[in-house]
């Protein structure tokens, strides 16, 4: 006999944290299971300066361990691990993670985004050899080198303004010619005499595969096509993200992203399957935002269970 | 809990237990400051398990061990290499579960 739930949730960032805190307080015993990227964006984050409620801000790592401590307070479970296959064509739902499986009468979903590659073949075959999504794990590893970071957003910034710390200079790639990023970041950077722009630049190529590391960027001016090659030792990429959508591809409805469609708070287009935080928003993208649906999908999960009768006891399931 | 068959690996010990091991070893390369390394550390405590007494695992600190680090351009953590007769055999830059991993050492146990 399997083990069968009423609300499993997949992901740990703020959003599955807070269905699971919520879910539990209700006490539907819910599972969590973790995913690869444990903890989510906010474990490769220095200072959270925007969550309600830390005046001085609060380490994003820190806040996910303690989101995760409350939510395993109220009783919910939480299991390392990666759910290979979800099958969603009926109740009970079921979820294979390597060799075991979990039927569930009602899915969470927050599985978020991961960061997004440029996509050229070199930067991938440097990446752990100078190319990185990651300043808070690799800045280490650039002391008193010339970097660059590419992209234009408020991830984009953070990243540059913490690699200053380690880098001997910084140039931030972008391929307009104005940021996206909110103004106290934009503030934050153009004070920062270690930063230099890049603007209207394109990354063309990142060298050199032969020699196995990172010893220049090559750029390509987006308005006249000149390429000029910039000397650095390290590409930080920040261009945004890409929704962990691919376990329910052809089950759930999406949007051209492939992020998923939800419609009356959390619900997708399956009953009983509901998605928050980032997996299901482009738009806002903040953490205090991911909780607050993730809060709305476990009360929508709640709900439906009320509303649709189930005697778990007596299911069989094979 | 970390597992106690797990190796801490340095750069004065490396040679002697990674590179002259007669077996296949797995050094997963991190620091204290990596969320990521933290959040992959359970798994290679448990490889360190399953794999007992056929396959070396271990960890190596990149903040105190900044030579091996360097020999290998390691520039990013966490980052897993397999060793075998002294030579990389697998290279994983990031995090990867568990299965993901068991496929990679069990090509060369």
């Amino acid at each position: 006999m399997s083990p069968h739930r009423n609300v499993t949730i997949i992901g740990s960032g703020p959003a599955g944290l807070t269905a699971a805190l919520y879910a539990a307080r209700a006490n539907l015993k819910p599972l969590l299971i973790e995913g690869i990227e444990a903890g989510g964006q906010l474990m490769l984050t220095t200072m959270v300066e925007n969550f309600p409620g830390f005046r001085d801000g609060i380490m994003g790592p820190e806040l996910m361990a303690d989101m995760r401590a409350q939510a395993e307070r109220f009783g919910t479970e939480i299991i390392q691990g990666n759910v290979a296959k979800a099958d969603l064509s009926r109740r009970p739902f079921r979820l294979d993670m390597g060799d075991s499986a979990t039927y569930t009468e009602t899915l969470i979903i927050a599985t978020g985004a991961s960061a997004r590659l440029l996509g050229l073949p070199s930067e991938r075959a440097l990446l752990g050899h100078g190319v990185s999504t990651c300043a808070t794990c690799d800045g280490f590893f650039f002391k008193g080198k010339p970097i660059a970071v590419v992209g234009g957003g408020d991830s984009a910034l953070e990243e540059a303004i913490f690699l200053t710390k380690f880098a001997s200079k910084v140039t931030l790639v972008h391929r307009r010619d104005t940021l996206r990023a909110s103004k106290i970041m934009q503030d934050k950077a153009f004070a920062n005499p270690k930063i230099e722009f890049a603007w209207n630049s394109e990354v063309e190529d990142v060298r050199d595969i032969s020699k196995g590391v990172v010893t220049a960027i090559v750029l390509r001016d987006a308005r006249d096509g000149t390429i000029t090659e910039v000397p650095v030792e390290g590409v930080f990429v920040a261009i945004g993200h890409t929704p962990n959508t691919s376990l329910f591809a052809h089950q759930l409805e999406m949007d051209v992203n492939g992020y998923l469609v939800t419609a009356q708070g959390t619900k997708t287009n399956i009953p009983g399957v509901f998605a928050c935080g980032d997996v299901q928003d482009h738009v806002y993208r903040q953490a205090i935002t991911a909780a607050g649906s993730g809060c709305m999908a476990a009360i929508d999960a709640e709900r439906f269970l009320e509303h649709v009768p189930t005697d778990l006891e007596s299911t069989v399931v094979n | 809990m970390a597992s106690d068959k797990i190796q801490i690996f340095t750069d004065g010990n490396f040679d002697q237990t990674v590179v002259k091991s007669d077996k296949p070893v797995l050094v997963d390369f991190w620091a204290e400051w990596c969320g990521p390394c933290r959040r992959l550390a359970p798994t290679v405590d448990a490889l360190a398990t399953d794999y007992d007494g056929k396959v070396t695992v271990g960890k190596l600190n990149v903040d105190e061990n900044p030579g091996t680090a360097g020999r290998f351009s390691i520039r990013g953590i966490p980052t897993i290499l397999i060793f075998k007769a002294g030579e990389i055999v697998e290279s994983v830059v990031g995090l990867a579960d568990k299965d993901q991993l068991k496929l990679l050492i069990d090509k060369h146990v």
